[in-house]
Order: structure tokens, then sequence, then C-alpha cells
């Protein structure tokens, strides 16, 4: 409402809210096209450890007499490790917990406070953009990649198994956006969030199945009666984020189990939006009375 | 408490309604922003020096309550331009961010275009802005021009209202060529100029600036006191400065509120200001040779000697007898007579509550 209190607000109705996301996407998009150079280098260093992992397996590979290993070939461990990739750009926020642990100590934040504008729409929107434009930079070389292991990968799977792998990824995406907001929200709590954040990127690394796939765990007792390690983490959310839509595509994971696990990731979703919006008023509500 | 010259501004508003009564008369309008009883109190823990007192610190924090602002009372009525006086760390921010829905008061009420700032309803963020100093609300990698888009959006300006505010604003402040510049390029003056058109794009009824001519040249302070003279003038729009520098406030504000220790000292005119608190003028002579110290010691006032300039200090009561005095003397070449500066008095104002307020802790 600009002209006075009485006024309609002119642009208003259903479409409104989402032609200033449309209008953020866009000026998010432009800006990460700044950075291009940067994301193009980025890209091409992720593809680094993925080396060292193919040879650490190759090595471990060749010393065991075993053709797999928890059920793993070698070629199986390769396609998975590259699988992981994929989900990773898809679930992996680079910056945005410290970004906005970074924006509420530099008091940039307040932006949001004053203009009516809502701030996780907003971080919603550049993430869209930020992982658009990655996927234009990498999509080269990750297609080179792909082409180049294709040996390493199983036939192509079922449409109703890459329709799956297409909702893990999906899902993954926005769980892995609500973890890290609600992470970086801590910020408004704590004066520096980057131990958490270091600490969160570890047991991530571990139990995310980036580190190695976390069926491995399945042998392993967790101290509950009657549950293995693997049978814990699969209720975590981190699984989602590396290990989940690469073991859908391998065919680890069919049928009734994976509509089940489908919906704990959604589920896991939904529970994490909600905790990023009530750690935002929270957050906002303790930021006002502290001070601002 | 410290002494408190209100000015009565609603008495204000409806003696000048009543001196236009016609059929123009306005009626009395309420006033946009009314604060009653408004304190701020900050819980800060102490860092005591030294490792061990640190390690204790750990289990143990020690805490303090500091008011920023206490009991503050004020009325802004439509169309006023008020300047806020303080010395830092007297509250000015902290009302300033109370006042635009930052920070959530202790005790005591505010609205501001009957809202209550500090529920952040959309409708009410809508109507107002705030501009602090070097924060930026420009994207740093990108034009100005598309940080005013996404402007347009999200306060969702009819895009030929935009078009039009956006020309003008640009025009008047001379920075339409900046606009397609990435803002990180740009020097301060320029970054604050295009902030203040950001900030004005949708037409806010009341403005809140905390220092926005801070750090800038002399020719883009006088590029932005036209500018928002300008502007505030042909929206009738209320706004609220703070800042540390006089020329803002001669150039803009009509009405000076002085916060001291998170206290107003003064609210009221600029004129009143330099009436009440001065009791001398400074009256400065050219003399034809350097004076003698005899000759000067004869004048009979406190005053400093800068070669054949004499600058004399003489009471507002004795003015009209002491110049014809002076000016009899032969020699005189031209003379001066000037108020005390504003910078002068409102020091002196902030020096003398200092001293109140350190006499209280003295004397509990």
């Amino acid at each position: 409402m600009s002209v006075g209190p009485d006024a309609p607000a002119p642009g208003a109705g259903p479409f409104a809210g989402l032609r200033i996301w449309w209008t953020m996407l866009v000026i998010s998009i432009e800006e990460r096209l700044v950075y291009r150079g940067d994301f193009a280098l980025g890209t091409l260093m992720r593809f680094l450890p993925i080396v060292t992992q193919v040879f650490l397996w190759t090595a471990v590979f060749s010393a065991t007499s075993r053709g797999d290993i928890a059920g793993y070939s070698r070629n199986d461990i390769v396609a998975y490790y590259l699988l992981t990739m994929l989900s990773r750009a898809f679930s992996s926020m680079p910056g945005l917990a410290t970004g906005i642990a970074r924006s509420i100590r530099d008091g940039s934040i307040k932006k949001f406070l004053v203009q009516p504008v809502d701030y996780v729409s907003f971080l919603f929107a550049s993430r869209i953009a930020h992982k658009l434009v990655y996927y234009v930079v990498a999509a080269a070389p990750f297609a080179l990649v792909f082409f180049v292991c294709r040996s390493f990968f199983p036939p192509l799977p079922d449409a109703m198994t890459v329709a799956a792998f297409g909702a893990a990824l999906g899902l993954s995406f926005l769980l892995g956006f609500f973890l890290e907001a609600t992470l970086g929200m801590l910020g408004f709590w704590f004066l520096e969030i980057s131990s958490l954040v270091f600490g969160y990127m570890l047991v991530q690394y571990l139990l995310s199945g980036h580190m190695f796939p976390i069926d491995m765990l399945a042998g392993i007792p967790s101290g509950i009666p009657g549950t293995s390690l693997a049978d814990v983490v699969s209720w975590l959310p981190f699984q989602f984020t590396a290990y989940f839509p690469a073991a859908v595509w391998l065919g680890k994971i069919q049928g009734a189990e994976l509509g089940r696990m489908l919906l704990v990731e959604a589920g896991w979703v939904v529970v994490l939006a909600i905790g990023c919006r009530f750690a935002w008023r929270r957050g906002t509500r303790r930021y006002s009375a502290f001070g601002g | 408490m410290a002494a408190v010259f209100t000015y009565t501004h609603q008495m204000h508003n409806a003696a000048v309604a009543v001196g236009k009564a016609g059929p123009l008369t306005q009626p009395v309008t309420q006033p946009v922003i009314q604060v009653a009883g408004l304190a701020k109190e900050y819980r800060v823990f102490d860092k005591p020096e030294g490792l061990s007192a640190s390690v204790r610190a750990l289990f143990h924090r020690q805490s303090r309550l500091v008011e920023a602002v206490r009991g503050v009372d004020l009325e802004v009525g439509r169309g006023e331009f008020v300047a806020l006086l303080g010395p830092n760390g007297a509250g000015k921010t902290t009302l300033l961010k109370i006042l635009s829905g930052i920070i959530t008061p202790t005790r005591g009420a505010a609205t501001v275009l009957g809202h209550v700032p500090w529920e952040r309803a959309d409708d009410f963020r809508r109507r107002f802005a705030l501009v602090m100093g070097q924060r930026n609300q420009l994207w740093w990698d990108l034009p100005a021009a598309e940080s005013f888009r996404l402007h347009q959006e999200i306060y969702r300006i009819e895009p030929t209202r935009f078009a039009r505010t956006r020309d003008e604003l640009v025009d008047l402040l001379g920075v339409r060529k900046l606009i397609l510049q990435p803002v990180r390029e740009l020097s301060l003056g320029e970054r604050m100029k295009l902030e203040l058109v950001a900030s004005l794009l949708h037409e806010p009824e009341v403005l809140f600036l905390d220092e926005p001519t801070i750090g800038l040249d002399v020719v883009a302070q006088h590029t932005i006191h036209a500018f928002l003279r300008h502007v505030q003038e042909e929206r009738r729009m209320t706004v609220i400065l703070t800042t540390h520098y006089m020329k803002d406030v001669a150039a803009l504000c009509k009405r000076l509120v002085v916060i001291t220790g998170g206290e107003i000292l003064y609210d009221g005119s600029l004129a009143e200001i330099v009436d009440r608190f001065t009791t001398h003028k400074i009256v400065t002579l050219d003399l034809d040779a350097e004076p003698d110290p005899a000759r000067i010691a004869r004048l009979g006032f406190p005053c400093e000697v800068r070669g054949p300039r004499v600058v004399l200090r003489i009471d507002r009561t004795r003015i009209a007898d002491a110049l014809p005095e002076l000016l009899r003397d032969a020699g005189v070449l031209d003379v001066s007579v000037e108020d005390v500066p504003l910078e002068e008095i409102v020091a002196e104002l902030f020096r003398s509550a200092a001293r109140r307020s350190q006499a209280e802790e003295a004397t509990p």
C-alpha cells in the first residue's frame, strides 16, 4: 500500500506472492551469474575426491578375494559414488547456514524485518537460483564423467524407479535446504555457529552415505536390541541427502520399502520446514528483544 | 529525570488549523508517530579482564542491565521533519529501531501510522522506510536497477507509477547513469544516493534516516539535503533523522529532539533552542591593525584575538548598547554579529547532561 491506508494495494492478489518470488529468483540468477567462473572451477574440483575414492576401493577389492563387499561389487561402488555426487548436487547447500548466521551477526537480517518480504521464501528462491546456475555450468562435466564411467553402471532401471529417483532427488533438495536453513538460524542464539556447522558436516559425511554406502552398517548392532546401526541411520534425515537416491537408482531399495522410505523423506521435509519457520519466529523474537 | 522542554505539538497543529480557518481547513489529524513511556533495557555481559577471570566467567557470567531508552514520550505529526540529536550511545538508533519494528521495547507504547511497529504487519511495512547509513539494501554485485525492480515487487508498486517515481528520484539526485552499474563499483556517496532512491520508491509515508550523510563529502551532502527537502515537502512525508552533523539539522529540520542517556532533553524548534540555551552573541570585529592589549582590555568583554580580527562574546541583553560603543572606536573596518553556532549549543547540552548524570551516580 503505497498511497494511503485505504487504497487497495496495486498488484495484490493470489499471484502477488508468486511474482515477488519469481523476481527474487530471476535476480538471484543474475547475481549467481556474476560468479560463474568460481562456479565452473568449483564444479571441476568436486570431481577430484571421487577419483581418490575410486582408487581406494580398487585397492580394497584387489586386497580381498571376494567379488563383493556388503553386496557391492567394484563396479557398484564406482556407480554408487558417482550417483551420490548427483544426490549431493541437489541436497548440498554450500554457505547457506553460515550465510544466515553471518547476516544475523552483521545485522543485514534487519532488512527482512523492515521490508514486507519473507526471509525463508527469499532464501529458497535464491537457493533455487544457485542450483539452477550450478546445473547449467555443471551439466557438461557431469555428462562427460557419467559417459566415461558408463560401464560401471547396471542397465537403465525401469520408468518407476527413474521416477522414484527423481522424487528422491527433488525431496533431497528440500530436505537439505530446510536442514541447513534451520541450522543457520541457530545463529540467533549463538554468536558463532561455525563449529556447529563443522560438527554437522562431519555427522552428515558419515551418516549420509557420502563416505560409504550406509547399508554396510547393517551388521553392526546399534545397542538397541534387534536393531542394527543401519536401521537407526535409516530413520535419520541424513541418508536422504546422498545414499537414498543412489540406492534407488541401483535398485537396492524397491517396492513397498521404496514407498515407505519416500514417505519418511517427505515427513522429514515437513518436520524440517516447520522447524525452520519455528526457529525463524523464535529467533526474530529473541533478536528483537535482545537488541537487533 | 532531566528537565524536559516539551513542544506541545498538538497545540501547534491546532493553532495552525485555527489560523487557516475556512473551507480549506484540514482537520487536526492524529499524530503519525505516538510514543509514550517507551523504554528499552539490554542485558549486557561484562567480561572481566585476565585469564582466570575469563575462566570463572565461563561458569558465572556477570551481567547488568543497560537502559538504552528510558521513558521517552514523543508525538510527531504528518509532514514533520524531525532531527534526533544526541551523543553516541544516547539511544537515538535504538529509538529508530523500535519505531521501525526491528526491536521490541521493554516498556511503553508506540504507534506509527496506527500500527504497533514491532508486530511487523505487512500493511505497516509497506508504508514506511528505514535507511541505516552504511547498511546495504541494494544487491552488492548487481546494478541498482535490479534492486529497484525487486522493491517494485516487494512493495507491489504498479508498473507505470514505479517507472515514474524511479525516474523522478534518480533525476533529482543526478544518478541516472549509475543505476546500471554494479553497486560494488560505486563510491560511498553514490551508493547512499541509490539507497535513498530504493527506500523512497514505494512512496513511504514515514521515513527513518539513521545518519544518512555520514562520511560523505560536502557536495554529496548538499545534494542529499536538497533532495530530501524537495521530496519531503512534495509528499508531505514524515521524517525522523538522526545525525551528528548540525548542517543536516540546519538544512532540513524545523524541529529538534535532543536525547541523552535515553531521555529527551529538549524537544522544540530550531530557533527556540538558540533562544533558550544561549546567553550571548558572537561579535567579530575586523580592525585596521593588530590591536594592542590595552585597547582590547578597554572593550571589556571576554574575547579572542586572531591578528587584526577580534572575536567577542557579548551578552544578548547588552548587544544593542555595546555595538554603537564598539563601532565608535576608530579603526573598525568590518563587524558581524552571529548566534552561537548550533554545534556549540548542542555540545553544551550534551556536556551538561553528562555532568548531571555523573552527579546523580555519585549521590545515590
